[in-house]
This record gives structure tokens, C-alpha cells and sequence, in this order.
């Protein structure tokens, strides 16, 4: 048996561990798609594979039992999920155009949960049209708001949403909901002052407690949607870590924006020797210092005036 | 008699409306929702008809213009007291007819309820009254039940359709206005609702032994206390007083009244500390049973206009009608145990 392994791999495929079988990936974007996808996974899985599915960590299917001499026809059978989920590919019927840069993940967002503060989904859908195909090590992930279901600070790019609480003073009747919530279930940035609460800005994280908690939509969400941007954090052997606030109250053309360019940055920097030509951004920025990164990830990117960009940052984790 | 109006004729009707009047009406504030790209109707301040939503309950009532959330009764400095003024401009307040029942409970409550509230007759002089037809009931809604789904005592009414509105006007102040902008004149009666699908049945023998019943209980856990029932409802009119010093110059201040709920905390809280009705099921037991039973009793009729806005709004999904329903059967069982 000839095969090259290399290839398969960017084909999202896998070497596993028995010898001649393979597996197949399925990525899903946002992770969320017509359940009509369902049966065509079910149909790779029964025809050409060994009948089961593994849902992976970042919210693809993972199509286990395959003989290697069978790609081509899974393939064939991958093409309309690609086509459905709007998967950019340079051969047609020729699956997944590369594997490097993971799927990009999504907790279950505004269309359905009350704490989300954007559509998580259609965000995580335009950075993949952005992003992918690319060959890079980057995970991306987004949040609907501070709880981070997503686990967005063990990524590259963590984006977590946030809305900017507007209060309407003449509706607030002084119950109080708002001061307990945003203590008891968040940062503690509201005080109360001449019956009313007050918000500290610095302090607050833009969760939407308050808003949730008003019964009188004293408080209401601002206009335009904000985002967290948190940088590098991983798991892995050497140093895994949480991401740290990079940007707070970013916006979204800004957050694709540095993502591009970090690609840049990545290909300017990453270790020629690295195995597999993978290396974690962050032991790229460990090597060039955060001032470097900075300078080319924010390379023509207008942040809104309200943003706030960290100076530096200083990360911990554990260290082996 | 009643009139047709084309759009550009109702707009004209309401911008010289607009002269002697704020005009308030639900309109649609988008993405002012409670929750992440969720829109909200309630009431605020409108130019055009198109602004006005017909085809959606509004989440508020009308009752934040004649009571206003928060209402400045006066400014103290060190030794002179001002009284804030009122609103420069009457209001013409677009609303339901089960709203309009309720401001039948707003003037008892404010104007024949003891002494008269000059900060409430004051507004409440100047406020004219469009009655919004229904041409039928939206979820929750029970007004059939109540018995105001039909009112006579509008000064216009409106109805619209395929960019029509029909208009009847019963104030003689508004008549050569409608006149002059309507496509033609024809009789018009305001639609109204002839059936709900929510029903209530209001025991003919409830009592205020029915307080001792066991149905309070399951709303203790249910309940969260956090009053939007009683925000939304078009019949709450409790307040509470303010007096504050401003923050810059601690010798001035104001005393405001603010809305007040009975299903928050501190509402039963008295000098020393007390507070009684610390259950929520105590708490929903009091409004229900000031809703449909005490009321009627000082009254002669139901404070409950069956909007339904309580059971809209209920994060919890605690319905007020449900309630209703359960007293016939809480009823029996207060009365089985007395025997």
C-alpha cells in the first residue's frame, strides 16, 4: 500500500492506528446545520465506514473505519456537506481542501440562549469563509457572553460577546435586581446610588446580566455589538494556558481583521524546523514578544473609539 | 359619524394632533428587547401612524403616561420648596379596549379614592383617548371573560386595514379634523374581540378564606419576586416615595414617586424591621386576590382587565389566569376544612 500520508492529513483525513483504515472529518462551522446533513454523515458512516460516529471536541463528526482506497468515494459523498455548509474548497468532489486551521467553534449563541449577547453561529461562519481553507495551526472559538460554554480562552482567538448596557433612568424603579445580579452572577460594577444604579465601566465585562435581570427595561442593550477578544491560550504539553484579554469591546470587522493578520504574522515567524510545520501562535509569540504580534495583528484595524486594547500581556499556565 | 382616512390623511390628522398633544402609541422599539436582537413594543412617543403597531399586544401599558415610572413631585433647597410642573401638552394616548377599562381603574384609584392626586388629575384632564380596535384576541388574552372587551367612552376610534383607517369620533374637538382629511365619511363601529382562548372563571363565593388555601405554596418556589408582572399590568398603581439629595450639591434635592411592586422585596418592609408577606406565594395570594376579589368588593367590580400582559411577561411562565382558575377548587378545599 502507497500512501501519502501528508496528503491525506490536509484532506482531513487520519492516520489511525490500524493500519489501512482511516478516518473521515467533518467539520461544521459554528457548529450548528440542517439536521437533513445527518443522514448523509449516517450513510458515509454505514457504507464506508464501521457504522459509527464520534463527536469531536470541536463539533464535527468524526467518521471512524474507512479504507484508505475509499476516500475518493467518501469524498464524492462529503460534497454536498460541504456545499450546504458553505465550506470554501478548491477541488470540487474533492473534500476537504486542508485540515490545519480547526473548525471553528460556537456555543449555542442568541438564537437560543437568553445569556448570549450575539448570533455566535453567523459570526463563526464569516471567520471561516475568512480563514479557511489554510494549512495553519489556529483554533478560534466563539462565545455568546462571559459564562465562555464555548471554553474560548483554551483557543487562539477567543471571542466572547458583550453589549454595551444602556440605562434609562426615568424607567428604573429601584428594585434592586440589577445590583444583586450583577454581584451575585457577575463583576459587582453596579452600585447603587440615589435609589438608581450606577455602572462602573472599567469594571464592567458587558455580560447583559442587568439587562436580563430589569423588569422594567431599565437597563436595555446597546445598539451595536461588542466583543472580547482573548489571545493564545492552548492546551498541549509544554505550557497550556488560558487565553488573556486582548481587546475589550472590539468589534467584528476588527476581531477578522486581526485573525488575517496574524496569519501573516504566523508566516513570517513560525519555526521553518517545527514537526509537521505546526506550531502554537503562542510559542510563536513567546519567541517574538507580545510588542511584535501586537504590531502586525492590529496592522490597519480601526477599533471602535470605545475599545480597549491591552498594553501587555503577561500569561501564566502551567509550565513544564 | 364615523370617517375613512388614507395613510397621508391620518398622518395629517396627527401632526396637527401634534400641536396641543404628545401622541402616544405602541410603537416598535427594534432591538430594544429584553434578551440579545429581540424587539419590544411599548409605548412611547409617536409622529406618524406607520410608527403605531396594530398587530401585536405591546408588552407595557398605556398606564406610564398617565402614571408616570418615575414622577418628580417637587424640588426642596435649603428653605424654598418647588412644585415640578406638569406636562405642557395634553396626550392623546392610542390604546386597547381592555386598556381602556383600566383607566376606569386608574381614576378611581387616583381621583375617588380619598382625597383627589392633583399630580394625576392634572395629566389626566389633558388625555384624550383613541380607542384600537381588535379584530380578535391575542395569546393570554381574557377579555371577554372580564367584560371589557367592548368600550363606548373613546374620544376616536381606529381600525386599520390595507392602509385604511376607519375612524369613529365621538369628541366633538376632532370632528372637522377627521372631516378635512378623510377620503369619505361612512358608519364605523370599532372592531372588538367576541372570543378568547384563555377563559377565567372567577368563583361567585371567593372569599378571603380562599388565603388559607394550599394553592399559594407552589408559587413559593415558583415565583422570583421580580415584579414585571405588576410593571406590565395596565391596573397596578402602587408607588413608592423617594427623597433624594443630588450627588454635586447635597443641599438640594427632590422628592419623586416611583413605581412599586408587590412582588418585590421591601414592599411589606416597615419601620423595626418588619416584613410580612415574605413568601412569593404570599405575594402572589395578595394580587390575585386584590385583583379579583378585595377590589371588586370596595368597587363593584374586578380590578383585572384580562390583558393578559402578566402571563406575557412572566419569565417564570407563572400564568395569572391559571391562578384564577384554581380558586374555584381552593374554594372547596378551605371551605371542607372548616367542616
Amino acid at each position: 500500500m502507497d500512501i501519502n500520508t501528508k496528503k491525506l492529513k490536509k484532506n482531513a483525513f487520519r492516520v489511525t492506528k490500524e493500519r489501512g483504515i482511516t478516518a473521515s472529518r467533518v467539520r461544521v462551522p459554528g457548529g450548528r446545520m440542517d439536521a437533513k446533513y445527518l443522514s448523509a454523515i449516517q450513510h458515509i458512516a454505514d457504507t464506508y465506514g464501521d457504522g459509527t460516529v464520534h463527536l469531536t471536541v470541536r463539533q464535527g463528526f468524526e467518521i471512524p473505519g474507512i479504507p484508505f482506497e475509499k476516500m475518493p468515494e467518501v469524498n464524492k459523498l462529503l460534497q454536498p456537506i460541504i456545499e450546504g455548509l458553505d465550506i470554501n474548497q478548491e477541488v470540487p468532489e474533492g473534500g476537504y481542501t486542508a485540515s490545519g486551521t480547526r473548525n471553528i467553534t460556537a456555543c449555542v449563541g442568541n438564537s437560543v440562549c437568553p445569556y448570549a449577547c450575539y448570533n455566535t453561529t453567523d459570526f463563526a461562519r464569516r471567520m471561516e469563509k475568512a480563514v479557511f481553507p489554510n494549512d495553519l495551526h489556529f483554533k478560534i472559538a466563539f462565545t455568546g457572553c462571559s459564562n465562555d460554554c464555548a471554553k474560548v480562552r483554551m483557543h487562539d482567538f477567543g471571542i466572547i460577546g458583550m453589549t454595551v448596557p444602556r440605562f434609562e433612568a426615568d424607567r428604573c424603579v429601584s428594585c434592586g435586581a440589577c445590583v444583586k445580579a450583577c454581584k451575585k452572577k457577575s463583576v459587582s460594577a453596579l452600585t447603587g446610588v440615589n435609589y438608581r444604579p450606577q455602572r462602573d465601566h472599567n469594571k464592567c465585562i458587558g455580560c447583559g446580566e442587568c439587562v436580563n435581570a430589569c423588569p422594567n427595561l431599565a437597563w436595555t442593550r446597546s445598539d451595536k455589538k461588542y466583543y472580547k477578544l482573548t489571545l493564545l491560550g492552548r492546551t498541549g504539553k509544554k505550557n497550556p494556558r488560558l487565553g488573556e484579554d486582548f481587546i475589550k469591546w472590539a468589534d467584528e470587522d476588527s476581531i477578522i481583521r486581526i485573525v488575517q493578520n496574524t496569519y501573516d504574522y504566523v508566516k513570517q515567524y513560525i519555526d521553518p524546523n517545527a514537526p509537521g510545520g505546526k506550531e502554537h501562535i503562542g510559542y510563536i509569540v513567546d519567541r517574538t514578544g507580545f510588542e511584535e504580534f501586537k504590531k502586525w495583528a492590529l496592522k490597519d484595524v480601526n477599533l471602535p473609539v470605545i475599545a480597549e486594547v491591552a498594553e501587555n500581556i503577561y500569561w501564566s499556565g502551567v509550565r513544564y | 359619524m364615523g370617517y375613512v382616512l388614507e395613510k397621508e390623511g391620518m398622518n395629517q390628522v396627527l401632526s396637527n394632533l401634534s400641536e396641543n398633544y404628545l401622541i402616544y402609541a405602541p410603537k416598535l422599539y427594534v432591538g430594544g428587547g429584553r434578551l440579545s436582537d429581540t424587539d419590544c413594543v411599548r409605548y412611547g412617543e409617536v409622529n406618524r401612524i406607520d410608527e403605531i403597531v396594530f398587530d401585536r399586544k405591546s408588552e407595557f401599558s398605556f398606564k406610564e403616561v398617565l402614571t408616570p415610572i418615575t414622577q418628580t413631585l417637587f424640588y426642596y433647597t435649603e428653605d424654598t420648596v418647588k412644585e415640578a410642573d406638569g406636562p405642557k401638552k395634553g396626550a392623546v394616548i392610542f390604546l386597547r379596549s381592555c386598556d381602556l377599562h383600566a383607566v376606569k381603574r386608574l381614576d378611581d384609584m387616583y381621583l375617588s379614592n380619598g382625597p383627589v392626586d392633583s399630580y394625576y388629575e392634572r395629566i389626566r384632564e389633558k388625555v384624550k383617548f383613541v380607542l384600537m380596535g381588535c379584530s380578535s384576541a391575542y395569546d393570554n388574552c381574557f377579555c371577554v371573560d372580564m367584560g371589557t372587551n367592548i368600550s363606548e367612552n373613546y374620544d376616536m376610534s381606529i381600525d386599520c386595514s390595507d392602509n385604511n383607517y376607519r375612524v369613529d369620533c365621538k369628541s366633538v374637538e376632532f370632528k372637522s379634523l377627521l372631516k378635512a382629511n378623510a377620503i369619505r365619511e361612512e358608519e364605523v363601529s370599532p372592531a372588538y374581540v367576541k372570543e378568547t382562548s384563555t377563559h377565567v372563571h372567577i368563583p361567585e363565593n371567593l372569599s378571603a378564606e380562599v388565603a388559607t388555601s394550599s394553592i399559594w405554596r407552589e408559587y413559593d418556589s415558583r415565583c422570583i419576586g421580580c415584579g414585571r408582572c405588576n410593571f406590565v399590568c395596565p391596573t397596578c398603581t402602587c408607588f413608592t416615595m423617594q427623597d433624594l439629595f443630588y450627588t454635586d450639591n447635597g443641599k438640594v434635592g427632590e422628592r419623586r414617586r416611583v413605581w412599586a411592586s408587590c412582588m418585590v422585596d421591601g414592599y411589606t418592609e416597615v419601620a423595626g424591621g418588619g416584613c410580612y408577606r415574605q413568601k412569593y406565594g404570599d405575594r402572589m395570594r395578595f394580587k390575585v386576590l386584590h385583583k379579583v376579589l378585595d377590589y371588586k368588593e370596595r368597587n363593584g367590580y374586578h380590578m383585572c382587565v384580562g390583558c393578559g400582559r402578566c402571563d406575557d411577561i412572566c419569565p417564570e411562565y407563572i400564568s395569572f389566569s391559571t391562578c384564577i382558575n384554581k380558586l374555584e377548587s381552593a374554594m372547596e378545599e378551605v371551605s371542607s376544612n372548616e367542616s
